[in-house]
């Protein structure tokens, strides 16, 4: 009974992530709060990516560009906010509702860009030029002397939201909980919807698809954008979490991880990258407590998945469909 | 366009078309009509372009001379996509399906191309009713009647064939390009299709590529046949039957009927 096994797969996934700050305010261990904050953010992106990786076959090698970019919206506009010179003659503001909307319409504004040009070609040819403009975004940031360069940028504190006080680690994390699930929920219906019908055709067989009177490019493009709009979300909520941003955010082994969570997790499944992304961010955790070659034993491991578990640890039973 | 007489109006009709790879001259100033209702079989050895000829009609391939009108209209530069929204549908040689999606997932979505789609992202296609029904409705029609639920990677060859049909049906197209719908079938699957054929007639006109000639004599109200890119006869099907240099070119021995 697939089913049930992932509902309580859900339920028991759902439960201990409520838990955690209760565990770690018990004395378990004051790291976990942060660990686990970690893995949620990064399983935002890792749930965006999954989009248009297992359901419209787009390898983007690029999406830490998106990370990095809404990233640096919070910390440059923070900059600017805190002690900074004006920004176009604004002083700034440090209004969650002004400024996250801001870096989300950055990063769709870079992706309709990235996503028009990258999206005339496909296989290899799309994963080049995704690679290629994160790489130039990556050296944008590195360039930009005044917002620290290839050092970075420092938060003086968390953005503000009304009514709940995000400075407080715990109440931060549950607002990264719940934009998960959110965006989660968002996204299967997406997959289910009429659009990801179309998506997935395309996919599987485009030419199918156009034959039937589709024209791939502006559902991928869609797709595209709102996969460049959750990753940005993730790196918005990691400048607030480390406030702190640094031009590593956009690097290609930040994209790389990504995909390699995407992968471990189940493509085509949107839990299974959650999944995936806590295997990741706890084995590298734990790997790299008792070495600093952690890649030496998290590389094989990751192969070893790639290779043998076709939908990734959590595919059968998040059900991805192809077999 | 089609208001002059729409009975004497060609549904599609190509016109010199030509089509060169290079030194090869793949379609060799073909020109051929399909009337409404009518069911036109193009038949030809291997390699004489009967493919070639279908990919241009289509739109996959640009022809390097020639036209094609589309009930009149001039289709020869659009894209393949504005070709299918226009009322041009076909099915391929080689099957072109969803794999990972069910049979009547794979029907849905061409009751969703009927209007090139859609960016509705909320509503789940599979929950509506009249939609499922009428997937379910054309599924019948091509005899996969409670098929709808099973993969299409757990189908059988016949039934990847027919499910094929039903994809290009569900379009509800003007026009039906079937590329040897017959490929890789048994006799009975052949003989059933046939009736399917049968049934099909007169509803759309057909442009139908098949080898198999017991199904062609069977449906055809005109054969032409294809040899090196050229139509070198087109006819009645007993026209086709006696003709010397169609029987030299293609039938060969193989005495059909």
């Amino acid at each position: 009974m697939p089913l049930t096994l992932r509902q309580a797969a859900i339920a028991l996934g759902l439960a201990l992530f409520l838990a955690v700050p209760l565990l770690a305010e018990a004395g378990a261990s004051p790291a976990l709060l942060g660990l686990a904050n970690r893995i949620l953010i990064y399983a935002i992106a890792a749930v965006s990516l999954d989009l248009i990786i297992g359901y419209g076959a787009m390898v983007s090698f690029g999406h830490a560009m998106f990370f990095g970019l809404g990233g640096y919206v919070v910390g440059i506009v923070a900059y600017h906010t805190f002690g900074g010179e004006p920004l176009l003659g604004r002083s700034g503001s440090n209004a969650a509702l002004l400024v996250w909307p801001l870096a989300l319409a950055a990063c769709a504004l870079l992706a309709v860009l990235v996503g028009g040009l990258a999206l005339r070609t496909s296989g290899v040819q799309f994963i080049m030029i995704t690679l290629a403009f994160a790489q130039m975004v990556f050296f944008v940031l590195v360039s930009l002397q005044s917002y620290g360069g290839d050092d970075g940028l420092m938060l003086e504190r968390r953005n503000m939201l009304p009514f709940i006080d995000i400075s407080k680690p715990t109440t931060f994390y549950y607002l990264c909980l719940a934009l998960l699930v959110i965006w989660t929920v968002l996204c299967s219906f997406i997959v289910n919807s009429r659009f990801g019908l179309i998506l997935q055709a395309l996919r599987q067989s485009e030419r199918r698809a156009v034959n039937l009177g589709i024209r791939p490019f502006p559902f991928r493009l869609a797709a595209f954008v709102i996969s460049a709009v959750g990753t940005g979300l993730a790196g918005v909520l990691w400048a607030n979490y480390a406030r702190f941003v640094t031009p590593d955010m956009a690097a290609w082994s930040k994209s790389g991880e990504f995909m390699a969570i995407v992968v471990l997790g189940g493509l085509g499944t949107l839990l299974g990258p959650i999944a995936g992304t806590a295997v990741f961010i706890a084995l590298e955790q734990l790997l790299s407590i008792w070495t600093e070659h952690w890649m030496i034993v998290m590389g094989p491991i990751l192969t070893l998945i790639a290779l043998f578990g076709q939908r990734g640890i959590a595919g059968r039973v998040f059900g991805g469909r192809r077999d | 366009m089609t208001e002059t007489t729409p009975a004497a109006t060609p549904i599609l009709s190509i016109v010199q078309l030509r089509k060169s790879f290079g030194a090869l001259v793949a379609t060799d100033d073909v020109s051929l009509d399909v009337m409404p209702g009518e069911l036109h079989a193009l038949i030809g050895p291997n390699g004489a372009g009967k493919s070639t000829l279908i990919t241009q009609i289509c739109g996959e391939i640009r022809p390097s001379a020639g036209r094609i009108l589309f009930e009149g209209r001039d289709v020869t530069r659009l894209p393949a996509p504005a070709r299918a929204r226009l009322g041009l549908g076909r099915t391929f040689q080689i099957t072109q399906l969803c794999n990972d999606f069910t049979a009547i997932e794979n029907v849905l979505l061409s009751i969703e191309a009927r209007h090139g789609g859609s960016f509705d992202m909320v509503f789940n296609p599979r929950r509506n009713r009249a939609s499922m029904a009428l997937a379910e409705s054309w599924l019948e029609q091509v005899g996969l009647a409670g098929r709808g639920e099973r993969p299409v990677s757990s189908l059988a060859h016949g039934e990847r064939r027919q499910l094929e049909i039903a994809v290009a049906l569900a379009r509800e197209p003007r026009l039906l390009l079937l590329d040897e719908p017959m490929a890789g079938m048994g006799p009975e699957e052949s003989a059933a299709l046939t009736r399917l054929l049968l049934g099909l007639k007169g509803r759309y006109g057909i442009l139908l590529v098949e080898h198999d000639m017991d199904a062609v004599f069977a449906l055809a109200d005109r054969i032409s046949v294809l040899v090196y890119g050229r139509v070198v006869f087109t006819g009645g099907v007993d026209a086709v039957r006696d003709h010397p240099e169609v029987r030299a070119a293609y039938l060969g021995d193989a005495q059909p009927c």
